[in-house]
């Protein structure tokens, strides 16, 4: 990167853009230290019931599968809006991430009417230990999400308005590592939460 | 426009290797549960390594860690992520149970 430097002339823009990717990699590394830390309270209370439903009871795999198929390809649909990006193919762009817009919100929807099912049966976070730090984990992801899912409404009427530059792109590249990067929180929550759960 | 030199991107090649890896290792950790195919201990081994395995193949193909030249800064912080996350789970899981095992 040095090197870059010395020998051409760097464009503003382009020094921004490098700066700006590096920086969001490190917040969502640190992000993944939030997720690590509700990962152990989960980890280590989730034995402890309090005469409540366990995690058997309660999940559903079939439907988390669900759940976990409609995450996954919307990372893949956030990456071909990417590719799109980076060729200023504006069309594309807005096409790809509205399907990766509707899949999210398809995903959050489901993950409400699980929550909502569980605490009309009176299982809420208030039953136990073990619901208490499975209703954090599950649902510190799901707001992400939705942070996610508004912060893609905004760039898409950014993009729709300013086209594809580099500030724009700069953004949409921010963007698209925190989409990717939940999917990958999302491939714990599925194995260590709800897989080991049922078994 | 024209991304940095040294920016990570990828090509449709890399998104379509990983979807199709991640769908396989997602659908191969369902059925190993679902199915009961070997002992517990045995299936939540085989799980955790799918889902070790699944999350490699991301960084690789969504993120293009793979693809950075040196000085490699964001494997280097992503490394340092890995080291804090293991103290934090790892040591939390050693310190409760040893204590669940004295207390009972």
């Amino acid at each position: 990167m040095t090197e870059n430097i010395a020998v051409h002339h760097h464009d503003p823009d382009q020094e921004a853009y490098t700066k700006n990717v590096f920086g969001f990699w490190v917040y969502l590394m640190t992000d993944c230290v939030l997720f690590g830390v509700l990962f152990a309270t989960y980890a280590v209370l989730h034995n402890n019931t309090f005469g409540g439903p366990s995690g058997k009871d309660i999940f559903d795999p079939l439907f988390v599968l669900k759940e976990t198929l409609i995450l996954l390809t919307s990372s893949f649909t956030c990456g071909l809006a990417m590719i799109a990006a980076y060729r200023s193919e504006k069309k594309k762009v807005i096409g790809w991430f509205c399907v990766t817009f509707l899949l999210g919100l398809s995903f959050v929807v489901l993950e409400v009417t699980e929550f909502a099912g569980l605490v009309r049966e009176g299982n809420g976070p208030q039953r136990s230990a073990f619901l208490s730090s499975y209703f954090t984990l599950v649902a510190t992801h799901g707001m992400h999400i939705s942070m996610g899912l508004l912060w893609m409404a905004v760039f898409m009427a950014q993009v729709f308005r300013k086209g594809i530059t580099l500030v724009t792109a700069r953004r949409l590249t921010c963007l698209s590592m925190f989409w990717h990067f939940l999917d990958v929180v999302w491939i714990f929550i599925f194995t260590l939460v709800y897989l080991m759960g049922v078994y | 426009m024209d991304l940095p030199k040294d920016a990570l991107h990828g090509t449709f090649t890399d998104y379509l290797v990983g979807f199709i890896l991640s769908l396989l290792l997602t659908l191969a950790a369902y059925f190993t549960t679902t199915e009961h195919l070997f002992s517990k201990k045995m299936v939540f081994l085989t799980i955790i390594g799918l889902a070790l395995a699944q999350a490699i193949v991301q960084f690789i193909c969504f993120f293009h860690l793979s693809k950075e030249s040196k000085p490699r800064w964001n494997l280097l912080i992503f490394l340092s992520m890995i080291f804090v996350i293991a103290i934090i789970i790892g040591g939390s899981l050693w310190i409760m149970y040893n204590l669940d095992d004295r207390t009972m």
